[in-house]
């Protein structure tokens, strides 16, 4: 049985930015939302059912946050589910939404994903203190920096990888109007100096706190046809999961990761990713994690992805073969929940044509990509111009 | 007329939620014996791999950890990172090292802090050994080492990271 | 729509205190045993798993990780969450079959609410500005609910003690039962109220537990050949969040659920509907039509004992077990979540 064909129809983003003081988190959900049904040239009655994600209630202390978000969404007599798979849900959650349509069940739904940072403390909410444990837990940084150096050692990439990547996400994200930090003038020197936060992560390595929402129409084929935009075609969705910590497990280059990215390639036909896809937008929030990533999605061979980034490969300004993250990505913006969804989004911009100034040129074909926990949780998708 | 007032930006609505927190059968266990100033692990009975702290399974398997096995309180550095930021409601000043660590005996690391060690010269496949806290502030908890410090032994291959006996390493 | 079959269901007994067990100690024999009914040895064996958990029960974010250190995903396994009760991760992967990506599903839940005060923790679920900073508990609203429905006279206290009385009745009948008596509504009446009009026995107690559920295409339940019933319909709806704009007197969301899952088309013999207060059973059983034909909670339902995240899964268990048993033929289960009766979920499930 295959699945029924879905596209992307609508987008809509807020800008990003340390604290909407302006919005309630009603408001910022609702403002994504609408920015996405008027992409879309759709109304609140089009829409069949709403599934909204976002990283651990704590974040906000809301908890279950669907029941309080009914009203702003629209969701009066519909049907609206809740996503929560940890770092990657934005990812997951545009699949949750897409698997409405591609079962047959829905012909246009409403995704959301966001993130209210500002109105509590991610930090707390990541090392809440537990009795008997010892407390050590100093944010997602303290976790990633003991894998990142373990890259390091066994790849014996220069020691400038990360820096390089902290600079090209960086001027990606001069180019896009909603991307949080705005850093025209960066430079390696700059990011080099910067405060070193958990060794080797640097301050300028490391995503931002973000307030933001992103959301998505999605659409069944024969609505597609008549949406007023060029459709992103879904060709392709994945997740994966594996256990936080076992014996032998690979946190460096996650089985998980490459299983996921390996069964959305074979369902998007592709066999060789560099190659294949035009751009990818994948969650890289601190910068070492673009070669490791490069490694475990399959770009370059395990031990080579920092080659890539060095060489210029995945950046816009350098004309690139395979661009990474035009968007700015994870490292200009981070509403945590919502992370996962802009890749999905970023992507479906590409391919649809309508990234402005972080286009890449011709993109017909492109990956979006999330993850989560301790880089244990992911959920991928291909989307592009052409239904495949 | 209506006058003019700055628009309400937020509010103030703090949450104080009170929770009993029980660790877990297993995490139990090792806890009455982390009391007691020993280590220990937990085999599982399908693959056989030794998890410390045991949180209730194998996580590979999904299958109970019922086999309890003591461990030393010699370790080698599987990756640390060194941290130049304050960790919420810990007193430690930065900058300081939390390492990943492989306890001689277990095939799985668990975080702990580094001391008595330049920051510098801290690398990955160094040996290291618990430092406790007096016997009379033993406590069931992890925080009953204070830390660990690098020992006189030759370095463990990475590859043989992991899989040391509770006998130790010969170098 | 392609009908699924469920082929296995297990639940925990519901306990006031699960004592010292965590996440995954609370998971791991749920799962044992579905996995025995059908002769399977872990989440490896089938294609897709997704499980409801709320944080806020146990007080720590991420609690349905360490759920994944019960599954075996070594290798890693195609796995979801939601922060639902897990009705709503069937609901998931039911799309998830539909759509082709899976011929068989997993699907568990699990709450730990001894840690916690539940009622308060479930304040927090209300409007952030407006109603949490209030500390408005689940139990009050419920009661006020009860209140408008008491003073326009659509039921009375005896009513609702009947409720009370049926479910400890049949609760005798059901080992996994935390609540269960020989109580007649005379007997309820007699004890005093807690927050009026309620009486604590029109509450459903706090409890600890988990369920777990196997459900499939019919092909693949053919091929594990063990007995199966079919989900043929299913359907959830929300309501607004703001009560003062709510008839609190009725469930609109319910019986769009009914008429959207087909509750309609066929004579239902059982029902097993999530009502963590006696008078919202009433509301439940009026919004989706039923009469005199329909067993109400042949289980007890939740006043006898209320897992949350997985009673919602639980109820349609406890619809599968009586088809099973040749009890039924046809039956309906129903899931809520938030304050008074918000958001529900309806299932068909009938003989194979």
């Amino acid at each position: 049985m295959m699945a029924n064909l879905a596209a992307v129809v609508g987008i809509g983003q807020t800008k990003y930015t340390t604290k909407r003081h302006d919005v309630s988190i009603a408001g910022l959900v609702r403002e994504a939302a609408v920015n996405a049904l008027e992409d879309a040239q759709l109304s609140w009655d089009d829409i069949d059912a709403v599934i909204i994600g976002k990283a651990p209630d704590m974040f906000e202390g809301v908890v279950m946050p669907e029941i309080y978000l009914a009203d702003a969404l629209g969701c009066n007599g519909k049907p609206m589910l809740r996503v929560h798979t940890a770092g990657s849900v934005g990812g997951s959650t545009a699949l949750v939404a897409a698997s409405h349509v591609q079962s047959g069940s829905f012909r246009r739904v409403l995704t959301v994903a966001y993130e209210k940072q500002s109105e509590s403390n991610a930090m707390w909410a990541l090392s809440t203190p537990q009795p008997f444990s010892t407390h050590l837990n100093a944010g997602a940084g303290g976790y990633f920096a003991p894998i990142i150096r373990e890259y390091m050692r066994r790849s014996g990439a220069p020691y400038d990888a990360g820096i390089k990547v902290a600079v090209k996400d960086r001027l990606h994200g001069a180019r896009n109007p909603l991307a949080h930090l705005q850093k025209p003038d960066i430079t390696m020197k700059e990011v080099e100096e910067s405060f070193m936060l958990w060794d080797p992560i640097r301050f300028l390595e490391a995503c931002p706190s973000s307030d933001g929402a992103c959301a998505m129409v999605i659409a069944d084929e024969g609505l597609a046809e008549q949406a007023p935009r060029p459709p992103a075609w879904i060709r392709g969705v994945a997740m994966r999961s594996e256990p936080t910590m076992y014996a032998g497990r690979d946190e460096v280059n996650p089985q998980a990761g490459r299983d996921c990215a390996g069964d959305v390639y074979r369902q998007a036909g592709i066999s060789d990713p560099r190659r294949d896809l035009d751009c990818a937008e994948v969650y890289v929030p601190f910068s070492w994690y673009e070669p490791m990533w490069l490694e475990n999605l399959g770009f370059a061979p395990e031990g080579e992805g920092w080659k890539l980034t060095m060489d210029g490969a995945t950046s816009l300004d350098e004309g690139g073969d395979i661009p990474w993250n035009p968007s700015g990505g994870v490292l200009c913006s981070n509403p945590i929940g919502a992370s996962g969804m802009i890749r999905f989004a970023e992507a479906a911009r590409q391919v649809r044509g309508d990234a402005g100034d972080h286009q890449v040129e011709g993109a017909r074909l492109a990956l979006g990509h999330a993850y989560g926990g301790g880089a244990q949780f992911f959920a991928m998708w291909v989307v592009g111009a052409d239904k495949g | 007329m209506s006058e003019r007032q700055d628009p309400v930006t937020g509010i103030e609505a703090p949450i104080y939620l009170k929770y009993n927190f029980t660790a877990g059968a297993a995490p139990a266990r090792f806890l009455s014996q982390i009391r007691k100033g020993v280590l220990t692990g937990q085999r599982c009975p399908r693959c056989e791999q030794v998890y410390i702290p045991p949180r209730g399974s194998c996580a590979a398997c999904g299958v109970a950890t019922e086999e309890e096995v003591v461990l030393s309180d010699k370790a080698t550095v599987e990756s640390f990172t060194i941290v130049s930021i304050p960790i919420p409601g810990n007193p430690i000043q930065p900058p300081y090292i939390v390492a990943n660590l492989v306890a001689d005996g277990a095939n799985i690391s668990f975080i702990h802090l580094m001391s008595e060690c330049v920051n510098e010269e801290v690398h990955i496949g160094q040996r290291v050994q618990a430092v406790w806290k007096p016997e009379e502030e033993w406590d069931y908890a992890m925080d009953n080492i204070r830390y660990f410090k690098p020992i006189d032994e030759p370095d463990v291959p990475v590859e043989s990271i992991g899989t040391l006996p509770v006998s130790g390493w010969e170098g | 729509m392609t009908d699924i079959a469920i082929v296995a269901y297990h639940q925990s007994k519901a306990v006031s205190d699960v004592g010292a067990c965590n996440e995954v100690e609370l998971i791991m024999p749920v799962l044992t045993e579905v996995y025995r009914q059908l002769g399977i040895a872990n989440a490896q064996d089938v294609d897709f798993v997704c499980s409801g958990s709320c944080d806020y029960l146990q007080g720590a974010a991420f609690a349905f990780v360490a759920g994944v250190d019960a599954l075996g995903a070594v290798p890693p396994i195609r796995e979801s969450h939601v922060e639902m009760d897990a009705a709503w991760a069937l609901y998931e992967s039911m799309l998830k079959i539909r759509m082709g990506h899976a011929e068989s599903a997993l699907i568990y839940g699990f709450g730990k609410s001894s840690p916690g005060e539940l009622p308060i923790v479930l304040s927090q679920q209300l409007d952030p500005y407006y109603l949490a900073p209030l500390w408005l508990d689940s139990i009050s609203l419920a009661a006020m609910q009860a209140r408008i429905l008491l003073d326009a006279g659509r039921i009375s206290e005896r009513d609702m003690a009947e409720v009370v009385s049926r479910s400890r009745r049949n609760a005798l009948a059901n080992p996994n039962a935390q609540l269960a008596g020989d109580i007649s509504a005379d007997d309820v009446l007699a004890e005093e109220t807690y927050v009026s009009p309620l009486r604590r026995a029109d509450c459903a107690p706090v409890s600890d537990g988990a369920s777990a559920m196997i459900i499939c295409t019919v092909e693949k339940a053919r091929e594990w050949g063990v007995p199966y019933a079919l989900i043929t319909g299913i359907d959830h709806r929300m309501e607004t969040h703001n009560l003062g704009m709510r008839d609190l007197t009725d469930s609109r969301s319910t019986r769009l659920a009914a008429e959207g899952a087909g509750v309609g088309a066929g004579k239902v013999d059982v029902a097993e509907l999530y009502a963590p207060f006696s008078h919202q059973e009433l509301i439940l059983i009026r919004a989706l039509g039923l009469g005199d034909e329909t067993s109400v909670n042949p289980s007890g339902g939740v006043l006898a004992g209320n897992l949350m995240m997985a009673s919602g899964l639980s109820r349609i268990g406890e619809v599968f077990n009586r088809i099973i048993a040749g009890e039924a033929e046809r039956g309906i289960a129903h899931a809520t979540s938030g304050p008074c009766l918000q958001h529900n979920l309806v299932t068909v499930v009938e003989k194979a």
